[in-house]
């Protein structure tokens, strides 16, 4: 089981690895500049395929959660965690990349703008639900309350979505027309998607040894426990 | 269904009783509103004609803060002498435990926020006399929100470590778009903007989220509360 685990494991990562050399060879030295941005737009390669990744994450993080709660299996919430966990590591890229390029283009770090206050709760939700897995020791009562937390983190972040776009638009901010992706030409949007590919690779390979180590540390804990107990 | 009521209404009422008694949430909430009203006015000039625009802002801040003083007692004071087991363990069911501490949270919340929008409008010259009824719909609509998430954390974090810590760092990003509803909502009623189409969506947004989140938050008590 284990060995056949740790193949797939390097198997995805010389996946990811080749993925993600040939995808910046061409991003970096075949593309040319952008003709408005210049160099800088190359960012929404890192940026773009990590959104798509994270958002993905969270999603499978809801129904790792809702497996859990149906199941009662504790491998579905070390898995949930895992993805989590991954996922707002990539969120946190999109975050710092978003900002880096405001900083050039927009010539400020943060704007307010509507999908950057949504990336930013939704942010906050789940290092919540982090924080609040490490503050319970119990496992099962740390697999149940987290998997609530998931949920609702889950439902409340398509409300925020939806209602930070009609609270911006109320109030048009002139950022908003320089938003990227629309006109790119068609060579230069394939970049993206591979990228993704790479990325969803790259977080697949992380959940895999997140996951492990998650379930390793439970075991271990329950053994203390038993010691202890003795 | 009207047996969970009656359960739900006992809950209630010995949460209010028990309040009224030592009035230990009022005082704490209520005093602790009235310091951050007073601090606002170094943040800002008390006096500009900016304060309405971002009056609906400043009120949803401090019944924030003030809710998650009484929410955080909720379900945290049942510990002592194992009152908590009790009650999970009485013919009530979970949900109407839940329920029952909501609606006397939401009370108790309800009656520090008009005792803070009075002095909210007397210090900060606010006339919303016009406006009263829907200010007190869009209160009413934003506390409950705010309630059922926060009494819903509540009994999530009670037996936490750093109980006092997780329940407004998972409350609050939570709580967005009701007060980012009811925010927009209380500025425009105070700046004089009646309820109508512009701001209709805000009034949909409020009722949606306390819909969605009082069936989960029904939903999911059990497994918070039992397991």
């Amino acid at each position: 089981m284990t060995q056949t685990r740790d193949r797939i494991l390097f198997v995805l990562a010389a996946v990811c690895a080749v993925l993600l050399c040939v995808d910046f060879y061409k991003i970096f030295l075949i593309l040319p500049d952008e003709a408005n941005q210049g160099a800088i737009y190359r960012i929404v390669y890192v940026h773009v395929p990590s959104i798509f990744t994270g958002f993905t994450g969270f999603f499978v993080a809801l129904a790792a959660s809702g497996a859990y709660l149906v199941t009662g299996k504790l491998k579905y919430d070390a898995f949930a965690a895992a993805v989590t966990e991954v996922s707002l590591a990539f969120a946190t890229i999109v975050l710092a990349t978003g900002m880096i390029w405001g900083r050039i283009i927009w010539g400020i770090w943060w704007a307010w703008d509507a999908r950057l206050t949504t990336m930013l709760v939704c942010w906050l939700i789940y290092a919540g639900y982090l924080m609040l897995r490490r503050a319970i020791d119990e496992p099962t009562q740390r697999a149940k309350l987290s998997a609530v937390v998931s949920i609702f983190g889950c439902v409340d972040i398509l409300i925020v979505w939806k209602s930070i776009e009609w609270w911006r638009t109320q109030h048009p901010a002139p950022v908003l027309s320089v938003r990227d992706g629309g006109g790119m030409g068609p060579g230069m949007e394939a970049p993206i998607y591979w990228n993704w590919l790479a990325f969803m690779c790259l977080a697949a390979i992380l959940v895999m040894v997140r996951t492990r180590q998650e379930q390793r540390s439970r075991e271990i804990d329950s053994l203390r426990r038993m010691a202890h107990s003795y | 269904m009207s047996s969970f009521l009656r359960a739900s209404y006992t809950i209630a009422a010995k949460d209010l009783r028990s309040e009224m008694r030592t009035k230990e949430a009022f005082n704490a909430s209520f005093a602790f509103s009235l310091v951050i009203l007073v601090l606002f006015s170094f943040a800002f000039d008390p006096s500009s004609e900016e304060l309405r625009t971002i009056s609906g802002g400043l009120l949803w801040l401090v019944f924030s803060f003030a809710g998650a003083l009484v929410l955080n007692r909720s379900f945290a004071r049942e510990l002592q002498n194992d009152c908590l087991d009790a009650l999970i363990s009485s013919p009530a069911p979970t949900s109407a435990i839940f329920f029952g501490k909501t609606l006397a949270n939401f009370l108790l919340l309800m009656i520090v926020e008009i005792a803070a929008l009075a002095v909210f409008a007397v210090l900060y010259d606010t006339h919303f006399s016009k406006q009263f009824w829907p200010v007190v719909l869009v209160m009413l609509l934003g506390t409950w929100g705010m309630t059922v998430i926060g009494t819903m954390f509540s009994a999530l974090t009670v037996n936490l470590r750093m109980r006092e810590m997780m329940l407004p760092t998972l409350v609050y990003p939570l709580l967005i778009p009701a007060l980012m509803a009811a925010m927009t909502l209380t500025s425009d009623l105070m700046s004089g903007t009646p309820l109508g189409k512009d701001n209709l969506i805000w009034l949909r947004v409020l009722a949606g989220f306390d819909f969605i989140y009082t069936v989960l938050a029904v939903v999911f008590i059990d497994i918070v509360l039992v397991g």
